[in-house]
């Protein structure tokens, strides 16, 4: 009998094997990595690094520009607000409530709306239906509106920012993930598991989920940069934290009154806001591009 | 000949999408132990079908109406859900058409493989995958070590199948399923894989059913064969038999559109349409007679 040559495993040559050594080699996803990594570690270690108390204020001191400009103080590197407090250390204390709403709340969403997305796709019928039309009923309610309503109801603070992210957010998940889950039910390696006469929550755990992963973690990383935003308008009309807590929405709503004698307090948090939504984005796709296997060819 | 592993009587079904098409029309057949079995006909013929009710996949459209499915002295259509899971996959295991989709683009060979051998054939892990390294020896691929962590595709078509009919016949079934095993390969390579089976079989003692339009295909492996044209069994016999002295005017037409490489000059002839005629009259009695309803065009 003939044996097949080892080189008729059609390799994929140069191409390295796994996930991280394909997302390393992807400058995009290293930058928007390394942004990320930085902003967590500010966040973490903002009383250290920050440097001045981000409420103290200063009357003195009131909307002294960036370090680079004409009467710049040299203590203020990003310059000082309408109340001579540091933009800088505000924008680093800020990152604190836009990064713990971007992994709680899109970690929440994602959950609730994988689960109830794997029971419709999987379970089809009347679940399906059921599911299905709580997601049609959910997505016909604004969004901005209902997260402005349920926070009223909550009563301001990070839980209830989460919470509005989550009851929003969660119809995004169950949706793409029950379309998913559909699709692999269909696949012939789901169906050759059924023969195989393997039981049903085992065809899903092992057969249908680690080929829904794939676009659950893309989706995660998309929502992130969605719940930064969201947070982001709610601090901006006052819904979020209490406002001793610095975030770069409620800067954005500071700094607009005042943008034209000091842009700098608005252009900020702005930036910061832009680039973590940004990077969020492109770690996204990045890892929607490098961990589908069909593309991996 | 001993007492047959699979025993089919009577099998009806009709499409339910279809104005209750029948699709099979009380066919009969039997695959003895140690017997390849081949089921031909041309597409829509109901071979497929077959295949899936012994499987317990019948689509939703299509409705078994009558018959049964002997397996060792029991039939497979009468048995709970629960009960066909503890014969599939142990008693039953499936070759399928086509390899590039039959395993999961997301995990590796060693995880599918050693899947069967630990739900089915209760091995634990370092065993099962000592058992799926020597499965691949036995079907020929030379570097087995590597085939194991790979991705199937990393893997070549006709290394998939040898993955599939290794993973097939690694859970000691007595009844092989082929579907169309050799269909989405290139002719090479079908030689090979047709001779592995054949091989394999042998040396276990498996019963094949073996499915195919391919009447070449056929005569290379099959012991017996069962003609069907539109759901009915139009001639049954050993290959030798069937293939030297065709009784039936359809067999003769499916020889005579199969390519002779040895006659060159005559050329292939399709199905004359008088024949095809004859065959739907001659269905369509068969149908008054059944009281199946002559519903059929």
């Amino acid at each position: 009998m003939e044996h097949w040559s080892p080189t008729s495993i059609t390799d994929t040559g140069t191409q390295p094997h796994s996930v991280a050594a394909r997302l390393a080699r992807d400058p995009k996803v290293v930058c928007a990595g390394g942004f990320i990594l930085f902003l967590i570690l500010l966040a973490i270690g903002a009383p250290l690094i920050a440097p001045k108390d981000p409420l103290a204020q200063n009357l003195l001191m009131t909307t002294v520009p960036p370090v680079g400009f004409a009467d710049a103080e040299p203590g203020f590197l990003l310059g000082t607000d309408g109340l001579g407090r540091d933009v800088l250390s505000r924008v680093i204390f800020g990152s604190r409530v836009s990064l713990t709403v971007a992994f709680v709340a899109a970690g929440l969403a994602c959950l609730i709306g994988s689960l109830l997305g794997l029971m419709a796709g999987f379970l089809g019928n009347v679940v399906d239906a059921l599911i299905s039309r709580l997601v049609d009923v959910w997505m016909a309610f604004p969004p901005v509106l209902l997260s402005i309503l349920l926070v009223a109801l909550l009563g301001t603070g990070l839980h209830s920012v989460i919470a509005a992210i989550v009851v929003i957010d969660w119809t995004r998940f169950c949706r793409v993930v029950r379309t998913e889950t559909m699709g692999q039910a269909q696949m012939d390696y789901v169906v050759a598991a059924r023969t195989i006469g393997f039981s049903r929550p085992s065809i899903l755990f092992r057969e249908i989920f680690p080929n829904v992963v794939p676009v659950l973690i893309a989706l995660l990383t998309l929502e992130m940069g969605i719940a930064v935003v969201v947070e982001a308008i709610l601090s901006f009309v006052g819904l979020s934290v209490s406002s001793d807590t610095p975030t770069w929405g409620g800067m954005i709503a500071e700094g607009r009154q005042i943008v034209h004698e000091a842009w700098w307090v608005l252009a900020a948090p702005l930036a910061a806001l832009f680039a973590t939504v940004v990077a969020f984005n492109q770690i996204g796709d990045g890892l929607a591009r490098s961990l589908d296997p069909v593309l991996r060819r | 000949m001993t007492a047959p592993r699979l025993s089919i009587e009577e099998l009806s079904a009709i499409s339910l999408r279809d104005g209750d098409r029948p699709i099979l029309r009380r066919v009969a057949l039997s695959v003895g132990t140690g017997e390849v079995h081949g089921l031909v006909g041309e597409s829509g013929a109901g071979k497929s079908t077959i295949a899936k009710a012994i499987l317990g996949i019948i689509p939703s459209q299509v409705k078994v109406t009558g018959g049964r499915i002997g397996f060792e002295g029991r039939d497979l259509l009468s048995l709970s859900a629960a009960e066909l899971r503890a014969v599939l996959g142990r008693d039953i295991a499936l070759v399928p058409q086509d390899p590039s989709t039959a395993l999961n683009p997301s995990r590796r060979i060693d995880a599918q493989m050693t899947d069967g051998l630990r739900l089915k054939r209760g091995l634990a892990m370092k065993e099962a995958r000592l058992r799926a390294r020597a499965l691949l020896e036995e079907v020929q691929i030379r570097d087995p070590d590597r085939v194991l962590v790979s991705y199937p595709h990393q893997l070549s078509g006709g290394m998939r199948q040898r993955v599939l009919i290794a993973a097939a016949f690694g859970l000691e079934p007595k009844l092989v399923i082929a579907d169309e095993p050799t269909t989405a390969l290139d002719v090479t390579v079908q030689k090979q894989i047709l001779r592995l089976i054949r091989s394999l079989q042998e040396r276990h003692g498996t019963s094949v059913l073996f499915v195919s339009h391919d009447l070449g295909v056929v005569a290379k492996i099959c012991d017996r064969v069962t003609v069907l044209y539109m759901g009915k069994v139009v001639e049954q016999g050993a290959t030798v038999e069937v293939l030297a002295a065709p009784r039936h005017a359809y067999t003769k037409a499916l020889l005579a559109a199969n390519p002779r490489y040895d006659r060159p000059d005559t050329g292939l002839e399709p199905t004359p349409p008088e024949l095809i005629a004859a065959l739907r009259a001659e269905i369509a009695a068969f149908d008054a007679n059944a009281g199946t309803g002559p519903r059929d065009g």
